[in-house]
């Protein structure tokens, strides 16, 4: 398919295409820089890393309960077991640690607080003998009433997760309420709610659900860590945040000496993220058993269950919403009160809850909005980071919703989209300013290519066919100084090595990162290397989460180039006696507007200089930095209504629309076509674009059609393993999947880029609910809307 | 345990080894013969991630223990590249930005092998069940399984 024949640009960005027509290396679907290595088996991942003999593997001793008192610990026969080098447990590590707030730590101290924390490890020779060891490790526990539920757990009287609340630190803008189990509260008020819902001629109520998720990446987690003689600590991870892990490590374990400066992360490629490997999970256990075993490498890898219960979660949620539109297609007032089920700590988790209530009002200007997102302790496992960012959570209720809200005032759903969507200028929930968006060109472009209006009748008679149309938005979410940077250098070749930290985690961040650079100093990709983190070698980059790096760290690199490229011009000036302003770039080489027989190849200067008449050389090495910081942002607002502050740098949005098919007998789903049109701002490379589509859409439609995570009574999770969480094979693809690019520039953005990642599995849920209504009738509000589910409510409804 | 003595072709070369009746082949591939192409994904056959050709047929490394691999030939990546549609397979893979992260490559690349080898006219259907387990989280299998069919169909 012919990528470029599927970006629009809407005529306000008509300067814009122009400009983008004038590019030679954005805008281009290059290959990936780290194409080769991967298809040739050459792509090292941690795991494959080899540590030589001395290597060490630890195995964990994890709680078997979901609320327990530690009252004893007994290692004694483990230490006897021959090739057992050591057995740590919390008694080692006192500290709490966390990205947003500390509630964690390392080992459980005390208490434990969800089924498989880890409460000990042992370290020894060989892998197996760890775990055997691990074994003999005797805990005693006294079991503690439990939370399994957030709605319960906020009622009176229910137990505690975490009584010592009042003590914890954590960053301003979260608002725990100590004594209750609510670890953040994000408010938003605005307008006037009473009146919104007098003003409207439909009010409507209703609850939605959403259960837990799993990341899945292919890859399990594994951290080697290094205590050196000298007392640095080497990390090497697979991880989205190295620099992130740097900090929290240095901090957390700043008792055993250890600086900034002597902590040092190293992250090759990672077998996909999705948020499972941002922030710090199991890695800090890593880095502890280093600090326990000084001198020998030590090595953790999480197996297949771990990485189901021991890492991050999606959150669950229980959306209760309430909302008032008038006949004529207007929202009027909005009252979204969002319960997280947020697990036993949520140093990271409660930033999703913070987000998603930020944004609840999804991409429609509503004047007169109540937004209530509470971040709930449970005794289940943590929650935190997941592809959407708990976007996706509450746009199955909102949007479900919004259709419902439609049909009910006799409205097509779509023109009440957009009467509705948020336009550029236009007020956000917190009081901040909207971007420029094209969500009215993804609207019109999905809804042509869905042939929205259209009824599709179905030939067997047992099959129907559903159609719908949701929008989407997202913010990355991050703390207002997130920064990133770059370094760029020349080799003597002319051909040049970028160092930064954002992470390639198959995004294709690298790529992009070389085309960036190869737009400002004409290279060509080919010509550029990119490579993964080392927080010694790179610098600075806060996290690759939120969809932010194409934007953030794509500054940086901009930067980076511009300045490497100023470098260049001043020496060609001032040894060529050219003024600068004639100068510019082309095919490798300088050259000059008013002379146009002078060319300069890269290759004869970026290194050795230049060589003077005199036969001296000036110059040197050609290198370029660049920093970026979004510097209008501010998380400081008003508690009680979320107002004053700039919590978001941009909204990515569009609009998803599908045909689906329905086996009215056994609610059996399959997806005819679905179409997806994002606003990118401007696509730096098409392919990858389409990759992000392709991929989130399947990703999406998994968690509406069939995964979930299932515990049992007692908070353990009976689903850890890939034959009882199912995830999409190949069998299970789209009939047909139709990416759509609309380029309408961000200006703070690298050539008008934001970012895409995570948008295109968010309108997934609600697409579903909405196609499954559309074509047999009935309302499935509880994720994941199985063919189960559907066949039963088709049963109950006799239709 | 009584070790046993295994000999097997590795990527075209002589291999003489002693294993542990209960080592896993995977383990052994990757921790004594440095062999990193197959990976460790669930350990229990689901992914697909571990997988490599024993006598051209594709097998999960992780569910085959190391002695069943006494007299075969066995190929990993490493060592597939020199095959006709490994070779053509990857040359497309790499044009149309298959992978994402990656990992899942290795496994699917041999999948896709084995299938051309036996079935150079394999339809779309018979592609995504050739794959079908090899398990991708990343890409939606849509741009895999279309660099399969143009492989097959020597575009």
């Amino acid at each position: 398919m012919d990528l470029q024949k599927l970006i629009t640009r809407p005529e306000k960005g008509a300067k814009a295409a122009k400009a983008a027509d004038a590019l030679e290396v954005v805008g281009k679907s290059v290959q990936r820089v780290d194409g080769l290595e991967k298809i040739k088996g050459a792509a090292r991942y941690t795991d494959d890393l080899e540590f030589g003999p001395g290597l060490l593997y630890a195995a964990l001793v994890e709680s078997p309960h979901a609320h327990a008192r530690i009252k004893a610990i007994d290692t004694a026969r483990a230490e006897k077991v021959h090739g057992v080098v050591k057995v740590v447990t919390g008694r080692n590590f006192k500290h709490k640690f966390g990205l947003y707030m500390n509630d964690r730590y390392i080992f459980a101290n005390d208490v434990v607080r969800f089924v498989g924390e880890q409460v000990a490890a042992v370290v020894a020779t060989d892998p197996k003998i760890a775990l055997r060891a691990a074994a003999l490790v005797k805990v005693d526990y006294e079991e503690l009433p439990a939370v399994m539920d957030a709605v319960k757990g906020l009622e009176k009287g229910s137990p505690l997760v975490h009584p010592d609340l009042k003590d914890y630190t954590h960053v301003p803008w979260f608002f725990p309420k100590p004594g209750t189990n609510i670890a953040h509260w994000r408010k938003i008020r605005k307008g006037d709610l009473a009146k919104g819902f007098r003003d409207a001629d439909l009010v409507l109520e209703d609850t939605y659900t959403v259960p837990r998720y799993a990341h899945c990446a292919i890859e399990p987690h594994s951290a080697i860590g290094l205590y050196d003689a000298s007392g640095r600590l080497t990390m090497w991870t697979s991880s989205q945040s190295p620099f992130t892990q740097r900090h929290v490590f240095a901090e957390t374990l700043k008792a055993f000496g250890l600086s900034h400066k002597d902590v040092r992360v190293i992250s090759t490629y990672i077998g996909g993220g999705f948020g499972g490997k941002a922030g710090v999970t199991m890695e800090i256990i890593a880095a502890a058993l280093a600090i326990a075993v000084p001198g020998r490498p030590v090595k953790l890898l999480w197996n297949r269950a771990q990485e189901f219960y021991n890492t991050y979660q999606r959150l669950g949620v229980t959306a209760k919403i309430k909302m008032g539109a008038t006949k004529a297609g207007k929202i009027t007032a909005l009252d979204f009160k969002l319960y997280w089920d947020s697990g036993a700590y949520v140093e990271y988790g409660a930033n999703v809850v913070n987000a998603a209530g930020l944004s609840a009002s999804g991409p429609y200007r509503v004047d007169n909005i109540s937004v209530d997102s509470m971040c709930t302790y449970t005794n289940l496992p943590p929650c935190g980071a997941y592809r959407g960012f708990g976007y996706s959570e509450f746009l199955f209720g909102l949007e479900s919703h919004i259709t419902r809200m439609a049909e009910q005032l006799g409205l097509d759903p779509v023109e009440f989209r957009k009467k509705n969507a948020i336009k550029e200028g236009e007020t956000l929930p917190y009081g901040a300013h909207m971007n420029p968006t094209g969500i009215r060109e993804a609207i019109e472009r999905v809804e042509k290519e869905i042939k929205w209006g259209v009824k599709e009748k179905s030939k067997d008679p047992k099959k129907a066919f559903g159609k719908s149309l949701v929008c989407f938005w997202k913010a990355p979410a991050m703390p207002p100084n997130a920064s990133s940077s770059a370094f760029l250098k020349f080799n003597e070749d002319g051909s040049v090595n970028i160092l930064v930290s954002g992470m390639d985690m198959g995004q294709g961040l690298l790529t992009v990162m070389a085309q960036i650079a190869g737009e400002v100093l004409a290279l060509p990709v080919s010509k550029i290397r990119v490579e993964t983190p080392d927080t010694d070698r790179n610098p600075y980059e806060w996290q690759t989460v939120g969809s932010h790096v194409t934007w953030g760290c794509g500054n940086a690199v901009k930067r980076a180039a511009l300045e490497a490229r100023e470098r260049i011009f001043d020496l060609v000036q001032r040894v060529h006696c050219l003024d600068k302003s004639t100068l510019y770039l082309q095919d490798e080489c300088v050259k000059c507007r008013t002379k146009p027989d002078f060319s300069l190849p890269f290759r004869d200067f970026v290194i050795n200089g230049i060589q003077a008449e005199d036969h001296t050389f000036k110059g040197g090495p050609i290198m370029g930095s660049g920093v970026f910081m979004p510097e209008f942002t501010s998380a400081i607002s008003d508690p009680e209504t979320g107002q004053g502050g700039h919590p978001n740098v941009h909204y990515t949005t569009g609009a998803a629309g599908v045909i689906l098919e329905v086996d009215k007998e056994t609610g059996k789903m399959r997806i005819k076509k679905v179409a997806l049109a994002v606003d990118c701002g401007k696509a730096i490379n098409p392919d990858l674009v389409k990759g992000q589509i392709v991929g989130g859409l399947l990703q999406g439609f998994a968690t509406v059609l069939y995964e979930d995570m299932r515990y049992s009574e007692k908070g353990r999770l009976l689903n850890p393993n890939f034959s009882d969480y199912k995830i999409p094979t190949s069998m299970d693809m789209p009939d047909e999947v139709v990416p759509i690019i609309i380029e309408v520039a961000q200006p703070d953005g690298p050539f008008g880029a934001r970012g895409v990642g995570e948008h295109t599995m968010i309108p997934c849920a609600p697409l579903i609910a909405n196609a499954v209504a559309d074509a047999v009738g009935v309302r499935v509000k509880s994720m994941p809307v199985t063919k189960e589910k559907v066949a039963l409510a088709v049963k109950a409804a006799g239709k | 345990m009584k070790a046993h003595r295994i000999n097997f072709t590795l990527n075209g070369e002589k291999v003489s080894l002693e294993v542990e009746p209960n080592d896993v082949l995977l383990d052994t591939l990757r921790g004594r013969l440095g062999i990193k192409s197959p990976k460790v994904g669930c350990d229990r056959g689901d992914c697909g991630t571990c997988t490599v050709l024993m006598n051209g047929r594709t097998v999960r490394s992780c569910l085959a223990l190391a002695v069943e691999a006494d007299g075969a030939d066995l190929v990993t990546l490493e060592g597939a590249g020199t095959r006709k549609w490994t070779k053509r397979l990857q040359a497309k893979f790499h044009e149309k930005n298959a992978f994402q992260c990656g990992f899942c490559a290795p496994g699917v690349i041999l999948s896709a092998t084995e299938l051309l080898e036996k079935n150079p006219k394999a339809s779309q259907h018979d592609i995504k069940e050739a794959i079908a387990g090899n398990l991708c989280r990343c890409t939606g299998y849509e741009p895999i399984v279309e660099a399969i069919a143009e492989t097959a169909k020597g575009k």
